[in-house]
């Protein structure tokens, strides 16, 4: 028991650090600009298929450096080509760019690398088992995963709360007809967001991509689970943004970990009325949870954990 | 007299032309894809009734068409062999009234909120459908779905509903009955408050209206006539599974009546029938004809936001004037260009395709128009890069004759209006 705990909640952190990442991003532009962005998912994707790339090429360390570069530019060219266009026909014109854009970008990669599975690897150099518990390995990837998430948190924090770059974008999250008008280029600043918003889910990619699978459903997969973490930690919030991540990660990892259902704590009376969802486990149960969540939040609190605006 | 005449005459026509197309198109394929269109119709207009009229972004809205169509299986399954004494012309309802009932529970739950709220709340429900879809195995069939036999239930005058075409006349008459509603419900003061709420939710609640209870009777409305879209699908295929509640379509109602065109009444149908040919077509043509779709969306998203109704109405005062002719050289002319991009694109899209897709197995040639291309050499790229730059210069120098065409006959059109 102890080391299911123990197990679950190193992994459970892991995963809610991998979701920060791109909550992160994803709640700075929606702050900013208002968009919902659809295609964030995507872009950790890209990072993934464009490190696997580079990985195979030349090595993963230079994929590790240069992917998620690569996927900022795409996200900056995608806010000054595409968005900034579609800016004036409203905010469901935007909402439904990205919705397209995130369309493309999984017929894209599913031309070049082909609907299957690709052979991301781990790096040779982190091969090994970081420690033993209970007769359990730990492969010392995941510690390095976890090393990155948290040096990406405390990167963005110290950007946001120290510079004069942060102190900036902070008040062009609130006030940015002011922030233009103290003669900011505040279009620039949004590109910029975009932009490093994008190359942090690209990084989350490139990082998650030899951990877990990647595949062209990858985006399509987190997306969705992307959105209750924004939501549920409140919109435009990055701290709740942070609880929010942790708490998914954590809910997802230790239900799909726990084997009981219904029918056994209550015996199997209840099946003849609830039928399936008696029998079904929490394991089972696990994909449907953070959307009763959402949908929980959404109605009983609007403004999420830690968010001060309504949705 | 006269205009009340010219009001039936427009959906007699629309009956006659239901009525003609299966003789007009005879070959099976062509019924199947008109049966298909009929269901998509009638599923994107009940989309618009909430994008388009009340303005309620939905990414959920499969689930409404989904359920409605597991449902009406399921109630086939146990009214067949004359069990119940149901004819399946009426069984639509029974989809109807589901997609109603889901409507009320989750619409109560989730018009409370508008705007960003509001689509938030509709992509949580319909993920938690499709999550739910997988685990409860018993009303969705698992991955593999669950089957009916629509000819088993009671014969309606002899017609048993085996031969598609008599699906197709049953979806026909279904269309033709859900276009009208659909349509009256938009002249009722309902649909002119919806109308309210999507333009300006707080003067609309000065007027003394509640807005919420305006959003919400209309996604009840939408959900019924989704379910009948559903139910109708259901009947078509004989099968459902859990794809049919899933976000793949929902999402391809948006992209259909975003396509189609929001802004006016007959837009999603237009969507409809176009998506639904072109995802029949062009899987035959190309392996790519999702990129197609997606970038076809962006496209309209990013210059075209009405849609092809709204590219269409736009031109509606002009052809009243009878001034349209004037526009037609310079839209012949900038054709031209158009189809110079639009190969220059087709071409980078296919030969990639070609290339990355079939070049391991097929080999990396291909023929086009007779011509040997070697989709590994540079000739086929450079040709259409070629083709696509020389399109958009071509493009940018003749726009000036559009514009110059377009308000010379705006001009007209007002000159004549004040005269």
């Amino acid at each position: 028991m102890l080391e299911l705990v123990i197990f679950s909640s190193l992994n459970g952190v892991l995963y809610g650090m991998l979701l920060f990442m791109l909550a992160s991003g994803l709640t700075l532009i929606f702050s900013m600009m208002g968009v919902l962005n659809f295609a964030h998912a995507s872009f950790y994707m890209l990072g993934a298929y464009f490190g696997f790339e580079i990985s195979r090429r030349i090595g993963f360390w230079p994929g590790f450096v240069v992917a998620p570069l690569l996927v900022g530019a795409v996200g900056a060219l995608v806010e000054r080509y595409g968005l900034r266009q579609v800016h004036r026909h409203g905010h469901v014109a935007e909402l439904l760019f990205t919705f397209g854009l995130a369309f493309v970008i999984e017929e894209l990669v599913q031309m070049f690398w082909g609907k299957l599975p690709v052979d991301y690897r781990v790096p040779a150099s982190l091969d090994f088992t970081a420690f033993t518990l209970f007769q359990t390995t730990y492969p010392a990837y995941r510690m390095f995963m976890l090393l990155v998430a948290v040096g990406m948190f405390v990167f963005l924090l110290a950007i946001l709360t120290r510079t004069r770059v942060g102190l900036i974008i902070q008040a062009a999250l609130t006030h940015p007809n002011t922030v233009a008008m103290l003669g900011h280029d505040v279009p620039r600043i949004f590109m910029m967001v975009f932009g490093v918003g994008s190359a942090l889910a690209g990084l989350a990619g490139v990082i998650a991509g030899p951990a877990l699978v990647t595949q062209p459903s990858m985006a399509a997969l987190l997306g969705p689970i992307l959105f209750v973490v924004v939501v549920v930690g409140g919109l435009g919030s990055l701290p709740g943004a942070f609880v929010a991540s942790l708490l998914i990660g954590l809910i997802q990892t230790f239900a799909v970990a726990i084997n009981l259902s219904l029918s056994d704590i209550f015996g199997s009376g209840g099946a003849a009325i609830f039928g399936d969802l008696w029998q079904a486990t929490v394991a089972q149960l696990a994909p449907v949870i953070p959307y009763l969540l959402l949908v929980l939040i959404l109605i009983f609190r609007p403004t999420g954990l830690m968010g001060t605006r309504e949705t | 007299m006269r205009s009340s005449l010219g009001r039936y005459a427009l959906w007699i026509g629309l009956a006659i032309l239901f009525a003609a197309l299966p003789h007009i198109f005879t070959s099976g394929t062509s019924l199947t894809k008109m049966s298909l269109m009929g269901i998509m119709i009638i599923f994107a207009l009940s989309y618009n009734m909430l994008l388009g009229q009340t303005g309620m972004l939905s990414f959920g809205h499969a689930v409404y068409y989904g359920l409605a169509g597991f449902m009406v299986v399921h109630f086939i399954n146990r009214a067949s062999g004359g069990a119940w004494p149901v004819w399946l012309p009426f069984v639509p309802l029974i989809g109807g009234l589901t997609g109603l009932t889901f409507g009320i529970i989750f619409g109560w739950v989730s018009t409370t909120r508008a705007g960003t709220a509001f689509a938030m709340i509709s992509l949580g429900l319909g993920e938690l459908v499709a999550a739910c879809s997988l685990i409860l195995r018993g009303f969705f069939g698992g991955e593999e779905g669950i089957t009916t036999n629509r000819t088993r239930l009671l014969r309606l005058f002899g017609y048993n509903f085996g031969p598609q075409v008599q699906v197709y006349y049953l979806i026909a008459a279904w269309c033709l009955i859900c276009i009208a509603a659909m349509y009256a419900i938009t002249r009722t003061p309902l649909g002119r408050m919806s109308n309210a709420v999507r333009e300006n939710p707080e003067r609309a609640q000065f007027v003394g209206y509640s807005t919420q209870m305006v959003r919400f009777l209309s996604f009840c409305l939408s959900g019924f006539f989704a379910g009948i879209a559903g139910a109708l699908a259901a009947i078509n295929f004989e099968i459902m599974n859990f794809l049919s509640v899933s976000a793949v379509q929902s999402g391809t109602v948006l992209l259909m009546t975003y396509i189609g065109g929001v802004g006016h009444f007959f837009g999603p149908i237009l969507g409809a029938v176009l998506i639904t040919w072109l995802q029949s077509s062009l899987s035959d043509l190309t392996g790519a004809w999702m990129l197609y779709f997606g970038l076809l969306f962006i496209f309209v998203i990013m210059f075209s936001p009405g849609g092809i109704a709204g590219w269409i109405m736009l031109h509606e005062p002009l052809a009243r004037a009878g001034l349209l002719m004037r526009l037609l050289p310079a839209y012949l002319l900038i054709a031209v260009p158009v189809l110079i991009a639009l190969a220059g694109i087709v071409g980078l899209i296919e030969f990639g395709h070609h290339y990355l897709v079939k070049g391991a197995t097929d080999g990396t040639v291909v023929r086009v128009l007779g011509v040997a291309l070697d989709t590994a050499g540079p000739w086929p790229w450079l040709i259409s890069v070629g083709l696509l730059a020389a399109g958009l210069i071509l493009g940018r120098r003749l726009w000036p004759v559009v514009t110059d065409a377009w308000n010379g006959a705006s001009a007209e059109l007002k000159r004549r209006i004040s005269a």
